[in-house]
């Protein structure tokens, strides 16, 4: 009888232990683990790439690419991510890759899962559009209350900081990489875009969405179209999104443009037949876009952000 | 044998009777904590049934709470004198009383949310009986007690009861009027902004006989904007006036083109 209780107890420990070594993380308490890994795209030059999904205490906001260039001069790092924890792993991920200092950072624009990880980089110069630094400033306070809300623990100590009040340069010479500051809206009202001339890498921000349903809480969407047509025209080797996977080709940005155009067009048209937010909301999207992550759940977001102002136009007979 | 037969009859009596209750409570298909209050409160003793002929559309997820899209249709040839739209989990629960009496029983507006709630059409039938449609809403939150922006305009008391108005016509033989009223609809729970809110919108025709009544409550959003479908032949020939009144006594009256 006793031998096997020992026996039975010898298993069970075994198992702890087996389920011990399958899942680390489990063994460790404490601070959860965003397991940054950044992927090299081009000489220098390393992204991490978030999951398409939304928000959730799963993926702790990892949702968003950020990314960092590599120069004799230092470190120069796009964007910091959704959390003050998310930040602080990233600036180990990156002196596992390099010895050299974070010396410049940028904020593409205003969103919380972009600019978030600020505060990770104490004292250091961070760049951001006027319009993005606004916009940090008012919305920040919301915009933490949702990412503790839909985050849960990873969100810890996280509190929104703004950019610095520096002037964004249009060009910028960083150890060799002949940098150029894209001013441009449309995701938002300020949406910064970074072009390495050497290199050929392109950072979108989140006017380039790849695999992804574009989000449009505060969207313009011909103004965005415009600066889609912009970026298109450049002459580009490796092109990173905001959202999904960097590529080698334009293709992130005729599916963004695609399906913007069918949003505002789609829209407009129902609000100048009459019809109510609630019937486009049952409205079919077209079978292309099945292949953007969340588009069913960012297509009736969108129709609350863009068809009220439609409907003001068509009652009022204002252009929106 | 006969007392078997009344034992028969006591089980029968008393499985009709369970029958009865079950129709009488019957279950939430949303499963709210609040529901069973808020229908004895809104309908005390009056019988009351979920049904599916009354469609309530509303986005799964509150995008902005403070202007959620909501539509209700009657269909089926449900006859409705009546429709009370509430949210059972808002710090104030009517939402609006909508007479469709020579209208469409249709109609569809936005409105505030402070919390993830249901949001029921409840209408009443000829007979005196409620037949209610649901559909539950996500919100973050804050709808309610947040003030709401069109205070930041400078101008918001010029433009006050302003109506702008259009029709469609539509080839199922109903015309569709949308509406859009300018109004700060504060509900008094958002600091230091007094409630101050539309309470009572009519349509008549041009002889002062009403297509519509609908009275408003605070969680409508400012500067409403309503739907309605007008059955073609009931709007011929006629020249639709919208009167109302906030609770201020501010009186709007226009006549729609």
């Amino acid at each position: 009888m006793d031998e096997a209780r020992l026996e039975c107890g010898l298993i069970l420990l075994a198992l702890v232990f087996a389920i011990g070594l399958l899942f680390p993380w489990r063994a460790e308490a404490g601070e959860p683990d965003y397991r940054l890994a950044p992927r090299q795209v081009a000489p220098d030059t390393w992204v991490f790439v978030g999951a398409t999904e939304d928000f959730s205490p799963r993926n702790g906001g990892n949702i968003v690419n950020t990314g960092f260039i590599v120069t004799p001069a230092g470190v120069l790092v796009i964007d910091t991510g959704p959390s003050l924890l998310y930040g602080r792993q990233m600036r180990q991920a990156i002196a596992r890759v390099t010895d050299r200092p974070v010396v410049q950072v940028i904020n593409t624009h205003h969103h919380p899962d972009h600019f978030f990880g600020n505060q990770a980089f104490p004292g250091l110069p961070i760049l951001a559009l006027p319009e993005t630094v606004r916009g940090e400033t008012a919305e920040g306070g919301a915009f933490a209350d949702n990412m503790y809300r839909m985050n849960g623990d990873w969100m810890k100590d996280t509190e929104p900081l703004a950019a610095g009040p520096a002037p964004v340069p249009d060009r910028l010479e960083l150890g060799g990489h002949r940098l150029e500051f894209l001013r441009l809206a449309g995701h938002t009202d300020g949406d910064l875009a970074l072009f390495d001339r050497t290199t050929g890498v392109l950072f979108a921000g989140d006017l380039v969405f790849h695999d992804r349903a574009p989000t449009t809480a505060h969207a313009h969407i011909r103004r965005w179209l415009d600066s889609l047509a912009y970026l298109a025209g450049l002459p580009f080797r490796v092109l990173v999104p905001g959202h999904g996977m960097p590529s080698q080709d334009a293709l992130p940005i005729a599916q963004t443009r695609d399906y913007l155009t069918w949003l505002d067009a789609s829209l407009r048209q129902s609000v100048e037949e009459g019809r109510d937010m609630a019937d486009m909301l049952r409205d079919p999207i077209p079978a292309r876009f099945d292949g953007l992550a969340l588009v069913r759940k960012e297509y009736p977001r969108s129709v609350s952000h863009l068809a009220p102002r439609f409907e003001r136009a068509v009652l009022e007979g204002v252009r929106p | 044998m006969p007392q078997s037969l009344r034992l028969g009859a006591a089980v029968m009596l008393y499985a009709l009777a369970l029958v009865a209750r079950a129709g009488d409570v019957a279950p939430d298909p949303l499963n709210s904590s609040r529901w069973h209050d808020v229908r004895r409160a809104l309908f005390p003793g009056q019988p009351v049934r979920f049904d599916s002929r009354v469609e309530v559309t509303a986005p799964a997820t509150a995008e902005d709470s403070l202007n959620v899209p909501v539509s209700v249709r009657v269909t089926g040839g449900l006859e409705a004198r009546r429709i009370l739209v509430f949210a059972e989990m808002n710090p104030i629960v009517p939402v609006l009383e909508f007479e469709p009496l020579r209208v469409s029983p249709y109609l569809s507006f936005r409105m505030k949310l402070q919390q993830a709630s249901p949001i029921r059409a409840a209408v009443l039938d000829a007979g005196g009986a409620w037949h209610v449609g649901s559909a539950w809403v996500d919100a973050a939150g804050g709808g309610c007690t947040a003030p709401g922006s069109g205070r930041a305009a400078p101008d918001w008391q010029e433009h006050l009861n302003e109506v702008q108005s259009r029709f469609w016509s539509h080839p199922q033989g109903e015309d569709r009027l949308r509406l859009r009223i300018s109004h700060p609809m504060d509900t008094g729970l958002a600091a230091s902004i007094p409630a101050f809110f539309l309470q009572e919108l009519v349509l008549t025709d041009e002889t002062g006989a009403p297509y519509l009544r609908l009275k408003v409550h605070e969680p409508v959003s400012q500067n409403p904007v309503f739907s309605f479908d007008i059955p073609a032949e009931m709007r011929a020939g006629h020249r639709l006036r919208l009167t109302g009144v906030d609770n201020g006594g501010n009186r709007l009256d226009r006549v729609l083109e």
